[in-house]
């Protein structure tokens, strides 16, 4: 399984993304459990909504934060997301 | 309140509502205490919000609904969504009995995240006599319709020596059920299960050929199921870290009101637990004598004391130590290095003579006439 980067990625229907104000981070809720993010990941998760593929959501975030070479960076974080079942495509 | 803390605690993560110790199951390895019976009051409705309430603030976010059988209570679609309201993931832990697809569908729209239904085996005969009840189909059709309201669907199957052999079908089973998660939770000896050990512990050689087969099922199912696999500790020689740690994570609230730092911590002697209904989930959480009595590692006797495990482990399972060896400030037997480790072999022994014995010894169901004579 690796992410196809012409389709677009969105949020895995199953989970739930989700800001938390006692930990003052995003978190991934799923069955019995849940995992924290850093910052730069709920970033780029908050872009998965099905309507971006690969290279949208890093031009998107590269014009966010006003830099450039994120692609390796945001496509690593989500081929592990992909496989931990927090993204879809279709 | 007695014990106070100043050392700042980790607040609350995981709160476990027990709704109510009715349930039309029996099953013989239930967690809950042998002597529930006794305990008939259960919280109102508004006792419940507030404590959602309460321990949401405070950071809790996952929140499992069981019991007994959750389904049993009239207010659950109401529950469901204030927890949602509130922001909790919310997980339904259900033996299925009694779920319509119209309650489903009434639950999902309530904000439901997530069905777990227990399934005994993986043919009727064995579900319906484990089960006490006749419920095999129909938790199979639950488990379909859960899928088809667009539920992430974990099921549970609880693992002992009656079922071990049918690992395989089991695997097979859930596979063919379109399940996402498969629990596999070999059982642990409190509760019901402990009374029932000599009937329901596997050998060593029926639970390692059944975790080989788990296994190498794991991989052939990877990112399709995802198989959780709960080892039963009498065959490891450490103990598990009960609860991460007592009173960091888990917040469990019995039918009546009582607070827990784990579900079987009632059959502790002296916690005095205290109930939602004299105190906040705050002063609980931080304050009681309960949920301090083992946080931290400064409780610990000898060997657990001077271990260089102990951060690790926390000295295992607190109702295991209090079960097995008569002391609940012990290490858990289960510990190699305990002195009382021997106890762990006399009951894997045990167990194996009764499986030999021509006159096996009756399981004993949990109702609550067995209930009342165990207590
Ligand atoms: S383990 Fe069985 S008897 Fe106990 S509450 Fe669950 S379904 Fe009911
Ligand atoms: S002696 Fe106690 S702390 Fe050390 S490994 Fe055994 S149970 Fe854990």
């Amino acid at each position: 399984m690796t992410v196809n980067p012409d389709k677009p990625i969105k949020f895995s229907s199953l989970h739930r993304l989700q800001w938390e104000e006692a930990q003052q981070k995003y978190i991934i809720l799923y069955p019995e459990g849940m995992v924290e993010l850093n910052q730069s990941s709920a970033e780029i998760l908050k872009l998965c909504d099905g309507s971006r593929n690969l290279a949208q959501i890093v031009s998107e975030l590269e014009l966010k934060f006003a830099t450039s070479g994120l692609t390796n960076d945001i496509s690593a974080f989500l081929e592990v997301a992909l496989k931990n079942g927090w993204i879809q495509q279709n | 309140m007695a014990g106070s803390n100043k050392i700042s605690n980790t607040p609350p993560r995981w709160l476990l509502a027990e709704l109510t110790y009715a349930c039309p199951l029996q099953c013989p390895y239930c967690a809950n205490p042998v002597d529930y019976a006794k305990y008939q009051t259960e919280l109102s409705t508004e006792d419940w919000k507030r404590v959602l309430t309460q321990a949401r603030k405070m950071g809790a976010v996952q929140l499992g609904f069981s019991g007994g059988e959750p389904l049993t209570r009239k207010d659950l679609p109401e529950l469901v969504k204030h927890a949602r309201d509130l922001g909790y993931y919310s997980n339904l832990i259900t033996s299925g009995y009694g779920l319509t697809e119209e309650k489903i569908i009434q639950l999902k729209e309530a904000g439901l995240d997530h069905i777990q239904v227990s399934i005994q085996a993986s043919t009727q005969e064995l579900n319906d006599h484990i089960a006490g009840t006749t419920s095999f189909q129909h938790k199979k059709e639950v488990a379909h319709l859960v899928k088809k309201h667009g539920y992430p669907m974990v099921l549970c199957v609880v693992i002992h020596r009656e079922n071990i052999h049918q690992m395989a079908q089991i695997l097979e089973m859930a596979e063919e059920l379109g399940a996402d998660y498969l629990e596999l939770a070999n059982t642990q000896y409190y509760g019901w299960a402990h009374a029932n050990r000599d009937l329901l512990l596997p050998t060593k050689e029926q639970f390692e050929q059944a975790e080989q087969i788990a296994q190498a099922y794991k991989e052939k199912v990877a990112g399709k199921m995802k198989i959780y696999y709960v080892v039963p500790d009498f065959y490891e020689d450490r103990p598990k870290a009960c609860m991460n740690g007592w009173g960091t994570t888990f917040l469990t609230i019995a039918p009546d009101g009582v607070a827990l730092p784990c579900h079987s911590a009632r059959e502790l002697p002296g916690l005095d637990c205290p109930n939602i209904k004299d105190y906040s989930i705050e002063e609980i959480w931080n304050e009681s004598k309960a949920f301090n009595l083992f946080r931290g590692l400064e409780w610990m006797k000898e060997p657990c004391r001077s271990c260089d495990e102990k951060e690790k482990d926390f000295g295992g399972c607190r109702c295991q130590a209090y079960l097995l060896t008569g002391d609940m400030y012990n290490a858990d037997p289960v510990c190699s290095k305990s002195p009382d480790h021997a106890v762990i072999q006399q009951a894997i022994d045990s167990a194996a003579k009764n499986a030999l014995a021509a006159d096996e010894k009756p399981l004993i169901f949990r109702n609550s006439k067995n209930s009342r004579l165990l207590s």
